[in-house]
């Protein structure tokens, strides 16, 4: 893997922040653009993923594990959370028989 | 090298737009899979081989699997919603794009930060982040595999019928 | 020096029993028998004036002129430092001695009359109360513990004069009483304030060192000495401020007898007596004082040449008797105006007991015109009224005679004109309590109804006592003429500085007194031959009276004139402000605030739409700022 290590050095370190803003952004713009729960939870796994990237990226830049260690369990509480959030969707589907956001209107006074 | 990175960079925004823009969402999963994949062509980039394994395994694999076994149950893909209205729709861009610009201005100041430690580039190996991960980082670890019960238990009791309501 | 004189640690005791009385009458209301609350008010005045006789002799006793029992220290902010102190000099034991030796003499008499009343417990109480006050005015060392006191009396007025308060006539008296005093009150707060911006004290013995550096018609002296004058004009009912003294007679007769005879209404003569140095130096107010107490004299007696109510007659009766002590005041004679204050103690309070008996015999009539021929059923209490009718008429050797004969005497070494207004005034009382004397004792019975009898033994002992004290009262202060040493100015000399003119020639003393004997005696034997032989009865009130008579039977319309020219611009003032600025500007205003907070209440609550799109915006609206905020700042 020599080959791929000096390559490493070529992409400079703002090249991966504005990549990572822009998913984030991306998927901010998708949560308020969405209706569908379902694409909500997708965009939410976009905003993850550009995290993930930009502590990948960090982590390689000032060679510290820690970053990747750090990359791994927000991944593990990524998976935990689609499992939650879709078996919400499933009692939702059951209870109000569609998925739309609008429809969730009770938590108020 | 830096032609691979702006085409996998590419390939990621474009597919993310579709993910927003797009209306069925078998589509949706359909292009944030296309994303997932060339985010983990990034990370094999950065010489993070086990998290790019890890990533293709987990999100790839597993989660949108998931999302599409419960898109396939619940017949989502056949229900027509509504779009938000349009005012609400430009507002939802314009929000997206001063976001964008705020987050760049806030960390236009970490262009200039020089590394903290000698460079390697082994430190993506898996060997190294066993390490790592199983010296200084085991409790977390532990504690992990406690939240995925939870997070288990919380499912499967999310998903089952409620009996109480049945008898009403 | 305080410790040298025994018994003087009791000092605190002679205000403080009374107060005793008041608290214990007034929070057992409820559960005290018939008499017993009457016997508690009166015990323990009389232990007062016990304890004020053991002063006076401790005092003479020790060869000092004055004493200051200081009972804690009570303001001291910066440079202002007045305590609560007591002064027990001569003029404070005598008002002393009066206040509680007239006082437990009504308490007493009060057991009988107010006998039958249901709310007898607390008129012992409020009485007590204003026994309390009206010796902490007396007793007081400097100048606020002597308001504390004027505001305590006055306060008691109010509450003894709409005693009765089920009647909204006499609610009305009172209140008049009050405003009319607090009118006073206002002038008499200024003065005191200015006394203190002068003197930076209020001590009296302060201000009174303080006054060598002053000299005579200093502005300064005068105005203060012009404002006390108007705290004295209020209290102590002179003209302008007399309106509410014949009003006051709503209030039972033991009240007006304590309250507007003897005591209350003699604390602004006390007062000024007390100031007598500081008005010394002011030659222009003693010219006002003078005014005032001649005006108010003559147009007290020529007002109440005409009254029918037995009350009311006393009560010009005793506004006129006012005016004579401030014309002492106003001639420099101070010790002569206290003088007057105590034998006008003596024969009013023996009037007024009497009235009240004559009228709880009639059964409430006070009419005079309705009464008559009550000498032959009330002998004592005919006894005792004559008494009292001679002294104050200034009959030798009753107690009026040498004290108004010594204000006749000053009057005369001042100017002439003063002298011949003064004698009138005297003349015109003699004839109208000669008149009242035999409208109600003389003649035939014009009464139907009642059976009067002589009043109960509580009630005519005190006017026994009365009674010797007016005919015996006199001879306190015999001047040199007669051989006596005016024991009386002496003994207030080292309290009060009368101006001393020069000596009167004896033969010039015995003229006046030839002159004045005369006239009264001329007076008497015409009011007896008007109103005993040829048995003239006052008309109805339904005869006609001639212009001057109507004008003098409603008291010179000056009520109707005050009513004009305050009451109703004031009511009107009140009204307007009333209706346009408190109901249209300031009530809604304060609402406006109550509806402001519901609507701004109202207008977030919208922000908890419990919509899941408004509060994904709202997060990352705050996220944003919150971004841009750490960006900035």
């Amino acid at each position: 893997m020599k080959e791929i290590s000096s390559a490493i050095q070529l992409i400079p370190l703002e090249y991966y922040i504005i990549l990572s803003v822009t998913l984030f952004s991306i998927g901010v713009m998708g949560i308020l653009f969405r209706r569908n729960i379902i694409a909500i939870l997708m965009c939410l796994e976009l905003m993850f993923n550009s995290v993930n990237l930009l502590l990948t990226a960090f982590s390689a830049y000032h060679s510290d594990p820690s970053g990747q260690v750090f990359v791994f369990f927000i991944m593990i509480v990524a998976a935990a959370e689609v499992a939650v959030g879709l078996s919400i969707v499933v009692m939702m589907k059951r209870n109000v028989e569609s998925v739309d956001i609008n429809l969730l209107n009770r938590l108020k006074w | 090298m830096i032609f691979l990175f702006y085409m996998l960079s590419a390939i990621m925004v474009i597919s993310a737009l579709f993910v927003v823009f797009s209306k069925s969402p078998i589509n949706n999963v359909i292009f944030l899979i296309i994303c997932f994949i060339a985010m983990a062509g990034h990370y094999i980039l950065l010489n993070a081989q086990f998290l790019a394994v890890v990533h293709i395994i987990v999100y790839t694999g597993a989660i949108m699997v998931l999302f599409l076994f419960v898109i396939m149950l619940l017949n989502l893909n056949k229900a027509i919603i509504p779009q938000k209205s349009k005012m609400t729709r430009i507002m939802a861009v314009i929000a997206g794009g001063i976001f964008f610009l705020v987050l760049l201005a806030a960390t236009r100041q970490t262009f200039e930060i020089q590394p903290r430690y000698p460079f390697t580039s082994e430190i993506g190996l898996v060997a190294n982040i066993g390490k790592t991960l199983f010296h200084e980082y085991l409790l977390p670890f532990e504690l992990s595999s406690v939240l995925f019960l939870a997070a288990m238990v919380g499912a499967v009791m999310f998903g089952k019928k409620d009996h109480l309501s049945d008898e009403n | 020096m305080v410790e040298s004189i025994p018994y003087i640690n009791l000092a605190w005791l002679v205000p403080a029993l009374p107060l005793l009385g008041f608290l214990v009458t007034g929070l057992v209301n409820k559960r005290l028998k018939h008499n017993q609350a009457g016997i508690i008010a009166s015990v323990m005045v009389l232990l007062s004036f016990i304890i004020s006789v053991i002063l006076f002799f401790a005092l003479r006793a020790s060869g000092q002129n004055s004493a200051t029992v200081t009972l804690f220290n009570w303001i001291a902010i910066g440079g202002m430092n007045i305590p609560f102190a007591l002064l027990i000099d001569h003029l404070s034991l005598t008002m002393m001695l009066i206040v509680t030796g007239v006082g437990a003499l009504i308490h007493i008499y009060s057991i009988g009359y107010m006998h039958d009343d249901e709310r007898v417990n607390s008129f012992f109480a409020q009485m007590n109360l204003f026994t309390f006050s009206m010796l902490l005015l007396v007793m007081g060392a400097n100048y606020l513990v002597l308001f504390i006191g004027w505001e305590g009396v006055g306060l008691c007025s109010y509450l003894l004069i709409g005693f009765w308060f089920k009647n909204p006539a006499y609610n009305y008296a009172a209140r008049k009483a009050f405003i009319m005093n607090r009118i006073g009150d206002l002038g008499f707060i200024l003065g005191i304030i200015l006394l203190f911006f002068t003197f930076k004290s209020v001590t009296f013995s302060e201000v009174f060192a303080h006054t060598a550096g002053f000299q005579s018609g200093t502005p300064v002296i005068t105005l203060i000495t012009i404002l006390l004058l108007i705290g004295a004009v209020g209290k102590s009912a002179q003209i302008p401020l007399f309106t509410w003294l014949p009003d006051a007679m709503a209030g039972p007769t033991p009240v007006s007898a304590l309250i507007h005879a003897a005591t209350m209404v003699t604390a602004g003569i006390y007062m000024i007596a007390r100031s007598s140095i500081l008005y010394n130096l002011a030659p222009v107010t003693l010219t006002i004082i003078i005014v005032i107490g001649l005006a108010t004299l003559l147009m007290a007696a020529i007002i109440g040449l005409k009254q029918n109510d037995i009350k009311k007659v006393l009560a010009y009766s005793t506004v006129s008797q006012l005016g004579y002590m401030f014309l002492a005041l106003g001639l420099g004679a101070y010790s002569t105006g206290v003088f007057h204050v105590t034998t006008h103690a003596f024969f009013k309070a023996l009037l007024f007991l009497g009235a009240g008996s004559v009228i709880h015999a009639m059964g409430g009539e006070q009419d005079i015109r309705k009464m008559g021929g009550l000498r032959k059923k009330m002998p004592l209490t005919y006894f005792t009224f004559l008494a009292a009718t001679l002294a104050i008429s200034g009959i030798p050797p009753f107690s009026g005679f040498f004290s108004k004969d010594l204000i006749l005497n000053k009057a005369f070494e001042y100017n002439i004109i003063v002298y011949i207004l003064a004698l009138a005034g005297a003349l015109l009382t003699c004839f109208y309590m000669f008149r009242l004397l035999y409208l109600v004792f003389f003649g035939e019975q014009r009464f139907a109804n009642a059976h009067p009898h002589e009043s109960p033994r509580v009630m005519t002992i005190p006017l026994m006592i009365l009674a010797i004290l007016s005919v015996f009262g006199g001879f306190l202060n015999v001047p040199s003429l007669f051989g006596g040493n005016s024991g009386f100015s002496n003994f207030l000399q080292s309290a009060v500085v009368s101006k001393t003119g020069e000596e009167m020639s004896h033969s010039t003393e015995i003229g006046l007194i030839v002159i004045s004997l005369a006239l009264l005696s001329l007076v008497i034997f015409f009011a007896y031959r008007t109103f005993v032989k040829k048995a003239v009865v006052p008309a109805g009130d339904e005869e006609p009276m001639s212009l001057l008579g109507r004008i003098v039977y409603n008291k010179f319309y000056i009520d109707e004139i005050y009513n004009f020219v305050f009451e109703k611009p004031l009511g009107f003032l009140s009204g307007f402000f009333f209706n346009k600025i408190e109901n249209t500007i300031l009530d809604p205003a304060v609402d406006e605030v109550g509806f402001a907070t519901a609507r701004l209440g109202t207008l977030l609550r919208k922000l908890q739409q419990g919509n899941m799109s408004f509060y994904l915006f709202a997060m990352v609206a705050g996220i944003l700022l919150f971004i841009i905020f750490i960006l900035i700042v």
